[in-house]
Formats: structure tokens, sequence, C-alpha cells
């Protein structure tokens, strides 16, 4: 079976200082990924990264594209990459006014990717509009609604369905679930497992929660001052902890 | 008048202005960026389109300026009276009698001919601009032709108002290729980008210039659900009768009257002066007599 993605020795400085340094991982399709590690120790860099939206220094970041199989994104032109970015990938930002149009209407922000990739029927991109607005448990009359008339919750939400519209393969995640209230949180962790295992994605989850990646996350790297210090299946990383900064981080979550 | 050199704009300027015109008529719908100078009127008072005719214009030409149609407000008059001051060219109302027009929101109803230049005014090129404000990020839109963007704009005017309620500087796609606004004409003019002249879309400001050249194919962007449709007021020009002409709503009173008249002026005065005769010529008639 090929790796959907695979992550081979990426490397990025911010001049003498590291980003993220010889980071190699594989990530096979219906896999969920997570990386967790503290403030500053390099998750949102490697994510950025992934997504094309910093340029590494070093290493291969290869997908496995419908058309060619396993292709080095970094080497692909930026007409590519953008297509691989509104088609078969998604991305959801941590602060939903990163991701969404404030402006235009949640139809319209659901719409975008598909109008992106050429639908011309407003009928049928409404009606596709109107199906990811329940899915994720948006009401239906809140369609024409813009996003800043929508709790942080919704927000979220939407965002989610924003990017999942056009049937992504590999969905980035950085932080979904940061500045939502706990029961949202629970409610949004809920629609996520369910949505990935219903449409098989893949997914790279950067969090500091360790109770999102021990809900969502198969597998789980720990990364500390730009280097993967820890690798493994969830419950094996947190329930039995190597290296001493994850003993530290795991530890250092309080019993409810 | 030896003042000036011909047509204000010095040689230099001409020609820069020139190659500019020439490689936007090159690459249709394509925004060619050029240095547009200080003109002695202000910005948006079509000092773009003036320095595009300025740098088109030659002794033998016969100008025509519209503004909203019209021969005669001040936008036309005055920019009329500085190329017959700076230029000395001859200078008509007349629309078929006319080699180069300047025009401001309209396109003249009589079909234009291959001999003719039309220069638009244009306030702000980028059709992309009030969807995307970074100016890198729509160059990159534009290069790598990624048009959604537009779409949404059109679905948020279906999902806001029924109908896709954009009525004037209505996208157009241009040879398949470049999405261009065609300057703040109303989407009933639209059919008509596709013609037999020149055409020259000068913006002073923003240091853009862009053209169709004849019979380029110009596309109005639209739903296969909600077609293109060049709207018009629903009525006939109460002086010349015609149906088929873009129309001015005009309230004449106090208690609700209003008329409806040809927005170009000039079209409006041929027909009338051919005999043909609309719900209110006579009483005008009698008012100016």
């Amino acid at each position: 079976m090929t790796p959907l993605l695979q992550v081979k020795g990426l490397t990025k400085r911010y001049g003498a200082r590291i980003g993220c340094a010889d980071v190699s991982f594989d990530l096979y399709p219906g896999e969920v990924m997570g990386i967790v590690g503290e403030s500053g120790s390099g998750k949102s860099t490697l994510l950025n990264c992934l997504a094309g939206h910093l340029e590494a220094d070093s290493g291969a970041v290869m997908f496995d594209t419908r058309a060619e199989g396993l292709r080095d994104v970094r080497a692909m032109s930026e007409p590519e990459r953008r297509m691989l970015a509104r088609t078969d990938w998604a991305f959801v930002h941590q602060n939903p006014r990163d991701g969404l149009r404030m402006g235009v209407s949640a139809g319209g922000n659901v719409g975008e990717r598909l109008m992106a990739v050429g639908a011309r029927h407003y009928g049928d991109i409404r009606a596709q509009a109107q199906d990811w607005l329940g899915r994720v448990e948006i009401a239906a009359d809140r369609i024409d609604d813009r996003p800043t008339a929508f709790s942080g919750g919704m927000q979220q939400r939407l965002q989610i369905a924003r990017n999942l519209v056009t049937g992504p393969r590999l969905v980035f995640m950085d932080e979904p679930t940061g500045g939502l209230d706990v029961s949202v949180q629970a409610r949004l962790l809920d629609l996520l497992r369910g949505l990935v295992r219903e449409m098989g994605l893949s997914a790279v989850i950067v969090t500091h929660d360790l109770a999102v990646v021990r809900l969502l996350a198969h597998r789980l790297m720990v990364m500390k001052s730009g280097h993967v210090v820890e690798a493994g299946l969830t419950d094996q990383v947190l329930d039995d902890p190597q290296h001493g900064y994850t003993q530290l981080l795991v530890s250092s979550v309080l019993q409810a | 008048m030896t003042d000036y050199n011909f047509a204000y704009l010095d040689e230099q300027t001409k020609r820069m202005i020139r190659r500019a015109i020439l490689k936007a008529l090159a690459v249709p719908g394509h925004q060619v960026p050029f240095a547009s100078r200080e003109m002695p009127m202000p910005y948006g008072w079509g000092t773009g389109g003036v320095q595009v005719s300025a740098a088109c214009l030659v002794p033998e030409d016969r100008l025509k300026v519209i503004d909203q149609g019209a021969d005669d407000t001040t936008n036309a008059v005055s920019i009329r009276r500085f190329f017959e001051k700076t230029a000395g060219v001859a200078t008509t109302g007349r629309t078929s009698e006319a080699t180069l027009i300047q025009t401001r929101h309209r396109i003249p109803e009589e079909p234009l001919t291959r001999d003719q230049i039309l220069v638009y005014q244009v306030p702000i090129p980028e059709p992309l601009r009030f969807l995307e404000p970074r100016e890198t990020e729509t160059r990159k839109m534009h290069a790598l032709e990624e048009y959604g963007l537009v779409h949404v704009k059109l679905y948020e005017d279906i999902a806001r108002h029924g109908q896709i309620a954009t009525s004037y500087a209505y996208p157009v796609k241009v040879e398949g290729r470049y999405v261009m606004d065609p300057s703040p004409i109303p989407k009933f003019d639209n059919p008509k980008l596709e013609s037999e002249a020149i055409q020259l879309f000068g913006a002073g400001r923003e240091q853009r210039i862009h053209a169709l050249p004849p019979h380029c194919q110009v596309v109005s962007l639209d739903f296969e659900d909600h077609p293109f449709e060049a709207s018009k007021a629903d009525h006939d020009c109460d002086l010349c009768g015609s149906g088929t002409s873009y129309l001015d709503e005009v309230i004449v009173d106090d208690a609700g009257g209003r008329m409806f008249v040809c927005s170009d002026t000039d079209y409006c005065e041929t027909r009338r002066g051919a005999g043909h005769l609309g719900r209110l010529a006579a009483t005008r008639q009698e008012d100016a007599a």
C-alpha cells in the first residue's frame, strides 16, 4: 500500500533558529496523525511546510496524486500546488476568521471551493452547500447569514464544511478546537470523528490538547524544539511515554 | 494653439502609452501597467481615458466625447474642449461621424465600425478588487486563471436578491482567458463589447491600460440556471419612441411624474430627426417653442 503522504527529512530554519528539523513520517489513507508539543516546538511550522504555506529549506513532501502517483509537492509548479490545495487538500485554521470569507454568506463560503473547481450551476451549488451545512449541524435557515453572525463553534464548523465540500483526501488542521469551550469542543470532535470515518479522510492534526489527539488520532508525534522526540500509536505514546519530555507533557494534564 | 505639444502630452509619453496599448491589444483583457501622468484634471474625471485618447489622436481625427451617454454634460464638454484647445482636432456629437470616441459609462447605441476607436475612462480596472484586496494575490489569480471568486460574488447576488443584481461593471471573460471589468457600463451594453471597433480602457489613477481588439470574444459570466441578461428599463423612450435603447429615468415633477429617455443623446436626436416620436415628444416640442 502506498502512503498518501510521505515526508522525508523536512527542515525549516528561521535564520539561525530551527523551525522544524529532519521530520520524516508516512501517512496512510484513512489515517489520522496527531502532532503535539508545547508552544514554539515547531508544530505549526511543520504543518505550514506540509501544506505549502511555508517553503521548507530541505526534505521532501511526497503526495499520492490521483493522476500520477507519488509526487514531490515541493517540486510541483505553483498552479499544480494551488490546484491540489483546493481539490485534494484542505486546511482548517485555528481561527475561523483566517479560513472563512467573513463578508460572504455561509452558503457562498461553502460554495467557493465548488466554484473554484468549475461548478457553474447555482441550484446545484446551493443544494450542496445546504447539504454540508446540515452535516456540520448548522440550521438550514442560516445559509444566507454571514459568518460574523455565527458563534465561534459555528464558525469553526462552517470552516470545516467549506473545506470538506470538494471531498478532499487529506486535511490539515491547526488546533481545530482551540478557543472553544469544552462542550462545543466535544461536539466538534464528535463531528470530526464522524466525518473522518465516513469519508475515509486522512488528516494531520496539530494541537496541544492531548484529549483531542486521544480521541481523533491513530498515531502521534511529539515535538520539542523543532525535533520529533517520540512517535508511535496514540495510546501507546500517551499511556507509556518513553521520552522525558513526553512524560512531562502527559503528567502535566490535570485529571478532572 | 502652439503653446502645447499636439494633444497635450509630450511625444515620449505618448510613445510609452502606445506601447502599453499595443501590448494590451496583443493580450486582450490583460491589464498592462503604464506610467500614468498628472493631467490638468482630478483623478476620477477621466485622466486615464484622456491619456489614451491623447496617445491615439492624429490631426485628421474627429473626436466625440460621451459622459453617461450624453454629449453635453460637464465631463464630456470639458474633455472635448480640452482636445479642441490642445490638439485642434474637429469634434462632433454624431457617433457615425467620429473616428475616436472617448466614453464614460456607456457604449453608443449605434454599432461601431472598423474605422473607429472607443476609449473608456476606467475608475477601477481590477474585477477582483472588492473580492480580494491584495494586489499581489489578484495578480496571481489572473496569472493562474483562478476566477472562482467572481462567481462567489454572483452567487451572493442571487442568494440575497433572487437574481444577479450586478447591473453595471459586469465581469466578462475575454477570449476564454482573462476576466475583465468592462468599466462601469450598464450590463445592457455588455453584448456590444464584441465590436468591429478597437476598444481601449484607460485607468489613470490605477495606472493600467487594457484593451479589446476588434471581433474579440467577450462572454459575460453567469450561472447555467441564472443566465446573463442584458437588462434595461421596461419602457420605450418618451422622446423618440425607441424600444431597444438604454433608458434614463427622469423625474419631471413632485407628483410622481417621470419619463424615460434614451441615455444616448445622439441616438435619440437622430431618431427624432428621422421622424420617430415618443409618448411625450409633442409636449416637449411645445415647451421648447
